[in-house]
């Protein structure tokens, strides 16, 4: 028996372990609602939150609340407005000087100058710290020396960015660029304490700003506690007591548990839940526009798709598409037929303007297949639309074009879906330049300008210029609308390079994506910003 | 005995530098991850190349491999794509799961054990039809449907409890989770108890025991049982290990920060030391399950001895 007992010994060992691990939690869970404190799903974000790395909407909400820039985007009409810029001045379009406004501090109280947002702008576009939203800095003089293409980094600093002294600083430009203020609403540009630099570790893990929030707590991976900041000075404090940002795995189950009562706000309403949440919500959905657009984009570095006259044939796949169908039955009307290559939350003064893009992007499934025969037919006699079959539900909606195009051609063998498995393996093949026919791109707005849709997609050599299309009219008109001082003619011009684009077709505008989202009867006052980024701070809880 | 334990735990280490190895090239297989950390946007071609630098990316594989197995001797696992050390993910996520494994390893033998008693016993009855036709039920159902399904019934429609598990995810909160996760595997333990129950209950040292006038529950328990009981174990043995490496769903659905959801993340972010750091120590879960089975066999039936 003596081989027994041991074996239960060892066995009670392991068992005991075992129990000792399952024992702690309990406590109150994240599920009860603080009084005053709003509850909000939220994503892990993929990259450190720090404003020069954030490139998506998880990251950008917590900077949102925590940090205020030189300027704002209001979150109604999208218009770039002073925050802690007093003036922003310049007589060439080229030389600006910035002048920040006095009596603002960061929430640890040291006060914001000059030399924090000079110092932060640095930090962000030297190549060594990696940010990924160094390229915004490109436009400041001297970034090819902090930043260049290969090698390492021959200047500590931007010799375009000079403190004149506590409020003022100058920034030269490399080249002429006359909405260059409307961009510094832009998180990336936000300035920082001189905390960040002491210990960059620790402020990683609680992040210090100047904005209405301060960061309470923050558990990495399940939730951010934002607490009102009561000694901010600017006009949009928070009119509730914080926010909790909770990570949720999937929005299915977010949305469930705001059903259930246990959670405030969702921005994400699943897929499955668009057809439901009118009815389960009444009221208290949000259905509106954002600054995105979902496009296909061709391999114009393709020679089968960049021949002489295949541009019919790019025309003539946008034709066959009926939008307006596939927004209705799939996206439930959260998603809008484009008609341009912009999005309408720059309004008719910003840039938007209906019917841009012409006949190319109304369905007429007759002229869309005499257009595909005059171009030379779709080359390689198949087309595939290449997708990322992770998130999202691209499948869908891509069967749905592809159905519509098989119908207008009359072959149900013309278009196929072909998904890939992982956004990132999608997005590598893409930036190897790996695609052999058209791929859904999606491009979410940094600041609300024209410029923004167009240039960094669509010019040549452009970072995000995926397709590679590349045209000399089109480069010319941009340029000359960078170049114009009054911000009317600019938008004139940069209207007018997107018509070269109606001409051209390098990508099919789809859809205009509104932003969705759901809340309790808790809270009140509850609307996206043109970011799709709830507006907490004006959220009021009864 | 204890020479042996020794035995099966230095065999470990082969194992797990092969497995490591294994999980490291499927992971590098997928390709470049640096590409998706830019989202819709092209990455700048610069920053991209000093972050591969870092993440010694741009080296050849078997340096990168020699460097990440370099760091696990010093304990360093990496880091996550978001900052975070991989041991800090491991040490928020594997308690929580160890803790949803256990609830449905306990629902799982005990439920499975008792309808297999039941059914075993009374063979080609209506109980055994009954509880035949339940398994095939909850076998045939896959774990996403029940665990929406019953989610919304007792978290929204009777809110008899939260739909979403909390951060602290304590051991009442995951009990439905746990049923759910369990379902599947308890069909699996139904039937190997009944089989093995229906099997021994015919065996000449049960006939004696009964003989001697032994009570029925006595009979059952201390006889049948253990001898009936060593398929049964061997299968939750090895089912620990599949718990908690396959709980993703049941992890995404309630919203549970483990081992799933984390491994979901860094597949799909292709990130390489979270996903080789936990199917490492996924790895040795599996081994030590093993282990713990093995020398169960001992415990349940004196006979078999390990010199």
């Amino acid at each position: 028996m003596r081989g027994a007992t041991c074996a239960k010994w060892a066995v009670g060992a392991v068992a005991i372990a075992l129990a000792a691990t399952a024992c702690g939690g309990g406590g109150d869970g994240g599920g009860g609602n603080e009084a005053g404190i709003v509850s909000s799903s939220w994503g892990d974000p993929q990259n450190p939150v720090e404003p020069a790395n954030t490139n998506e909407v998880q990251g950008g909400k917590v900077l949102e609340m925590i940090s205020r820039g030189l300027k704002r985007y209001n979150p109604k009409t999208g218009a770039a407005e002073n925050v802690l810029a007093e003036k922003i001045e310049s007589s060439d379009a080229q030389n600006y000087t910035v002048t920040v406004k006095d009596g603002w501090t960061f929430s640890n109280g040291e006060k914001v100058t000059a030399k924090s947002f000079v110092d932060a702008w640095n930090y962000a576009a030297l190549l060594e710290n990696k940010q990924k939203n160094a390229p915004f800095f490109q436009y400041i003089e001297g970034y090819d020396k902090v930043h260049p293409d290969s090698g390492s980094a021959s200047a500590k600093t931007l010799s375009g960015l000079q403190v004149k002294d506590e409020r003022t600083f100058t920034v030269k430009l490399g080249q002429k660029f006359s909405t260059w203020p409307d961009t510094l609403g832009y998180v990336a540009f936000a300035p920082l304490p001189k905390a960040f630099f002491d210990d960059h570790d620790g402020w990683l893990k609680k992040p210090v700003g100047n904005g209405p929030y301060k960061v309470e707590s923050y558990d990495k991976g399940t939730v951010m506690k934002l607490r009102k900041w009561d000694g901010y000075p600017g006009a949009d404090k928070a009119r509730n007591g914080g926010i909790d940002l909770r990570v949720y795995t999937d929005n299915n189950t977010a949305y469930t548990d705001l059903q259930a009562g246990n959670l405030d706000l969702v921005d994400d309403v699943p897929a499955a839940q668009l057809k439901n949440a009118k009815q389960d919500l009444g009221d208290r959905y949000i259905n509106q526009p954002a600054g995105i657009i979902q496009t296909l984009t061709f391999p114009m570095y393709d020679e089968q798709w960049n021949a002489a006259g295949r541009e019919k044939v790019r025309q003539g796949l946008s034709m066959a598409i009926d939008r307006a169908q596939i927004t209705r039955q799939i996206f439930q009307q959260t998603r809008t037929p484009a008609s341009d290559w912009t999005s309408p939350v720059l309004k008719e003064e910003g840039g938007y303007k209906s019917g841009v893009c012409g006949q190319a992007c109304a369905y007429d499934p007759v002229r869309a297949k005499q257009l595909v025969q005059e171009g030379g037919g779709i080359p390689g006699g198949k087309l595939t639309i290449s997708y990322n079959a992770d998130t999202g539900s691209h499948k869908d909606w891509v069967d749905a074009v592809c159905n519509s195009i098989n119908n207008a051609l009359g072959n149900d063998k013309a278009c196929v879906g072909s998904p890939v498995g992982t956004f990132a393996d999608f997005r590598n093949k893409i930036t190897k330049h790996e695609m052999t026919g058209p791929f859904r791109a999606g491009w979410q707005m940094d600041y609300p300008l024209i410029q923004n849709f167009l240039q960094p997609l669509y010019y040549s050599g452009a970072p995000s210029n995926d397709g590679q299309f590349s045209d000399p009219a089109f480069d010319k008109k941009v340029d000359e609308a960078n170049a114009e001082a009054d911000k009317g003619k600019a938008v004139e011009k940069f209207q007018d390079a997107e018509k070269i684009l109606a001409q051209k077709m390098p990508s099919v505008p789809l859809w205009y994506q509104n932003g969705s989202g759901g809340y309790s009867d808790r809270i009140s006052e509850v609307a996206l910003n043109p970011f799709s980024v709830p507006v907490y701070n004006e959220i009021k809880v009864s | 005995m204890g020479r042996y334990v020794i035995r099966r735990l230095l065999q470990m280490i082969p194992v797990f530098i092969g497995s490591t190895l294994l999980i490291f090239l499927m992971v590098y297989a997928l390709g470049d991850p640096v590409a998706a950390m830019f989202g819709d946007r092209a990455p700048d071609p610069a920053t991209a190349a000093q972050i591969r630098r870092d993440l010694y990316l741009d080296q050849p594989l078997w340096k990168q491999y020699l460097h990440y197995m370099g760091q696990i001797f010093t304990g360093d696992f990496g880091t996550a794509f978001n900052g975070q050390p991989v041991t800090e993910l491991m040490s928020s996520a594997f308690p929580v799961t160890l803790r949803l494994t256990l609830v449905a390893i306990v629902v799982e033998m005990v439920v499975g054990v008792v309808l297999g008693v039941f059914s075993g016993l009374r063979r080609g009855r209506l109980v055994d039809t009954t509880v035949l036709v339940f398994t095939l039920v909850v076998v045939s159902i896959p774990t996403f449907v029940s665990g929406y399904v019953l989610q919304y019934l007792l978290g929204v429609k009777w809110g008899w409890v939260k739909p979403a598990v909390s951060y602290e995810a304590a051991l009442g909160e995951l009990i439905l989770p746990g049923v759910v996760l369990a379902l599947v595997s308890l069909a699996y333990v139904t039937r190997l108890t009944r089989t093995s129950i229906a099997e021994n209950a015919r065996a000449d040292y049960v006939r004696t025991a009964v003989a001697k006038g032994l009570p029925r529950r006595r009979v059952i328990t201390r006889h049948l049982l253990r001898n009936s009981l060593i398929p049964v174990v061997t299968f939750i043995g090895t089912d620990i290990g599949a718990l908690m490496g396959g709980a993703i769903v049941t992890e995404r659905i309630f919203n549970i920060h483990g081992v799933g959801y984390q491994l979901y993340q860094g597949i799909l972010r292709q990130n390489s030391p979270t996903v080789v750091g936990f199917v490492t120590i996924l790895v040795l879960v599996f081994l030590l399950a093993n282990l713990l089975v093995d020398l169960l066999y001992a415990v349940l039936d004196p006979r078999i001895r390990y010199a």
